[in-house]
């Protein structure tokens, strides 16, 4: 195993050709791009060992992104219309939430946070289960082993730990499964994004970490995040493969995903990639993003648009006709009137649930308190 | 044949790797060394450096590390290495080790035994005496146990390891070389069972940890003031056995907590409170506290003035209104 070379190696020699492992490890000095801002092809860029995805995937990815647009658009007017507690958007970052889920296979794993509901729905899960943490009716609403998709984690890069652990345990049990955690900009700022990154390193464990580099950490710029030359140059540090990519171009985000995680599962190590995106709408509904930016850095991003870049080079590729882009769009709808209809049914949570799995057996104290619940409950229904 | 609770605890960690393959042991210095206190001495020899192993300096990556491999399969056993050098671990130890079963509904547990070995008494410098199990106990979702016998070592941890839900499992460290004559195995006692370590019918000190054997010598000093006092180490502090400590006190009718910790906002404050809801009918006085005073832990040369000792428990046992007369202490007051 791994931690054995380790520990027999040891540190008993100087590092050598530390130049050569610091190149392998180093991301690209511009963002990885098959597009350009209009959705053709960008010529200009080397792609390196990155291999275009085979259109069908890329077909589906541009389906699952105008259903993920549409899902949070949704999901941001239940939020006015106060069916759900509160709503962090990623409208602009499909390309990252559909390529994060499309790059990996059913059995690995993905460790989300709160800002990957659309990153949900990509991998199938029921809407209303992903919608269940911000609607409040629970804090999880879908089955973590069932959907091998962790709890949001509202934490910042807490979860990331959590990936490297299980994809170690993937490994020593002899299976091939990766785990993807994702962050964003802001939580690589955190002590635990660094420790993951290096427990990842030393354990060379089969993980993928995915830095949605959105420019903004509610209200913070990336600027003041951090004086590094890019997030990917994190990696270096701690021996871990990086990479850069234009993270609103879904042809390179996917390729360089695809990579990073079969590099990941050959035993190759862990992988860091930063996507370069943007955070159209604020960090949620709560939040006024107009006071600490100005509206034409969001339109210039707008020009960026993946779903936009995506369509045009299936379109002109012949790999998407009109007719399947008004079918997307109409399964969109469909999908968003649906999830309408159900979420406007009040949730019925049991307050007795609150004492549900705090331990695997409830303690004395534990089914005491729920007496005293069931008591006041008894008498609210009397009062009634 | 004498056994340290060091043993016991290696003892315990050995049988319970033997018995099922998904139990690891991992932190610092753990593995060729066997850990600053040797409690996993020779375990990454003869089990292999698969099942014990070191890992970075970084104990919020160890903790978050093992709740991913609880996830998947395995039942970790990590070191803290000492109690205060377990705080960068908290926000992983409180916001998911603890919380992952209930906020998953029970579809992820994460069996994992998080060792922390805590409080003074061994002339330890700044930062290696923190009596730090109040924040674990404060925290819903979490068990938290620490022995006071070698036998408990050796039980509690094996309770431990085989529990489903995560256990931060407190080691008194001054307590590591105390010897008994046990012989190992022991049968293990389950959780939420409290031991009355001396039977007495005068008053009982309720205490836990590293405070039992000063309560057991005070309640042996006792007896020549014509006192005879029960002695209930709690084990496990969650989960609590009310039953055992009510009974105690309502048979006595007197109650004195003893904790090493400081006393504000403490495990003994929840005792008394606990206590005077559930007996106040028997208590011929007050439920006193000695405790640790309300100060960051002292230099070890002056530490033996700051942990209760068997003065302060005679003392605290003689204010327990023996012959009808008020607690001089809070009558004279405490300056404003």
């Amino acid at each position: 195993m791994t931690t054995q070379a380790q520990h027999r190696t040891g540190s008993k020699t100087l590092p050598t050709g530390a130049a050569e492992a610091a190149a392998r490890l180093l991301p690209a000095g511009l963002p990885i791009r098959f597009l350009d801002d209009a959705g053709a092809e960008a010529l200009e860029h080397e792609h390196g060992e990155y291999r275009l995805p085979a259109t069908d995937l890329l077909v589906d990815a541009y389906g699952r992104m105008v259903l993920g647009r549409r899902f949070d658009a949704q999901a941001t007017a239940l939020t006015k219309q106060g069916r759900l507690a509160v709503y962090p958007s990623s409208h602009g970052q499909e390309a990252c939430q559909v390529g994060g889920v499309l790059a990996l296979r059913d059995t690995d794993w993905m460790f989300p946070t709160y800002r990957e509901s659309m990153a949900l729905i990509a991998r199938g899960i029921d809407p209303v289960e992903s919608l269940t943490l911000l609607r409040g009716d629970w804090h999880c609403g879908y089955d973590p082993n069932a959907t091998r998709t962790a709890p949001q984690c509202t934490p910042l890069s807490t979860q990331s730990l959590h990936a490297v652990g299980l994809a170690y345990a993937a490994r020593r049990r002899g299976e091939d499964t990766v785990a993807l955690a994702f962050v964003g900009d802001g939580a690589t700022s955190e002590g635990d994004f660094h420790e993951a990154l290096n427990f990842a390193g030393v354990f060379q464990a089969p993980v993928v970490f995915l830095v949605q580099n959105n420019r903004y950490a509610i209200s913070v710029p990336l600027s003041k995040q951090t004086a590094a030359p890019s997030l990917a140059h994190r990696g270096i540090g701690f021996g871990v493969r990086s990479e850069q990519v234009d993270g609103n171009d879904p042809v390179a985000v996917l390729a360089v995903l695809q990579h990073a995680v079969e590099s990941a599962r050959a035993g190759e190590g862990p992988f860091l990639v930063e996507a370069h995106t943007y955070r159209i709408e604020a960090h949620t509904n709560a939040d006024d993003a107009t006071r600490y930016r100005d509206s034409s850095e969001v339109e210039l991003w707008q020009r960026r648009d993946p779903i936009a870049r995506l369509e045009a080079y299936l379109t002109a590729t012949d790999a998407l006709a009109d007719d399947d882009i008004g079918a997307a769009r109409e399964e969109a709808e469909a999908f968003a009137a649906k999830l309408r209809d159900r979420m406007n049914e009040d949730p019925q949570v049991d307050p007795r649930a609150m004492f549900e799995h705090v331990f695997a057996e409830p303690t004395p104290q534990l089914r005491e308190q729920r007496t005293w619940l069931e008591e006041e409950l008894a008498a609210d229904e009397g009062d009634a | 044949m004498a056994t340290t609770m060091a043993q016991a605890l290696n003892a315990a960690l050995r049988d319970a790797m033997t018995e099922d393959e998904s139990v690891l042991v991992f932190g610092e210095d753990v593995g060729a060394l066997g850990g600053v206190f040797r409690i996993t001495d020779g375990i990454s020899r003869d089990f292999g450096e698969d099942r014990c192993f070191d890992t970075p300096l970084a104990e919020s990556g160890i903790v978050g590390f093992a709740l991913g491999m609880a996830m998947n399969g395995f039942r970790p056993v990590v070191e803290m290495q000492f109690d205060a050098f377990a705080y960068p671990a908290f926000e992983q130890v409180v916001s998911h080790v603890a919380k992952m079963r209930n906020r998953t509904r029970g579809a992820v547990g994460v069996p994992m035994v998080i060792r922390v070995p805590y409080a003074g008494g061994i002339g330890g410098v700044e930062h290696h005496s923190d009596s730090s199990e109040a924040y674990y106990v404060h925290t819903p979702g979490l068990k938290v146990v620490t022995p006071a016998t070698v036998e408990d070592a050796y039980s509690l941890l094996r309770e431990a390891i085989a529990d489903p839900d995560p256990v931060v499992f407190m080691e008194p460290k001054k307590l590591y070389w105390s010897k008994a004559d046990v012989e190992l195995p022991v049968e293990t006692t389950p959780f939420g069972t409290a031991a009355v370590r001396r039977e007495g019918r005068d008053a009982t000190l309720v205490t836990y940890g590293p405070a039992v054997p000063v309560a057991l010598e005070a309640a042996e000093a006792a007896v020549e003031e014509g006192r005879d006092l029960e002695v209930v180490d709690l084990r496990t502090l969650v989960p609590f056995d009310d039953v055992t400590v009510a009974a105690s006190v309502r048979r006595t009718g007197r109650c004195l907590v003893v904790q090493e910790a400081a006393g504000f906002g403490g495990v003994g404050a929840e005792i008394a409170a606990r206590v005077q809801e559930r007996c106040f009918h028997s208590l011929a006085a007050p439920v006193l506290r000695v405790a640790g005073f309300d100060i960051p832990y002292p230099p070890p040369i002056i530490e033996k003035h700051h942990l209760p000792g068997v003065d302060r428990i005679l003392d605290a046992v003689a204010r327990l209104q023996w012959d009808d007369e008020p607690d001089r202490r809070w009558l004279t007051g405490v300056p404003a």
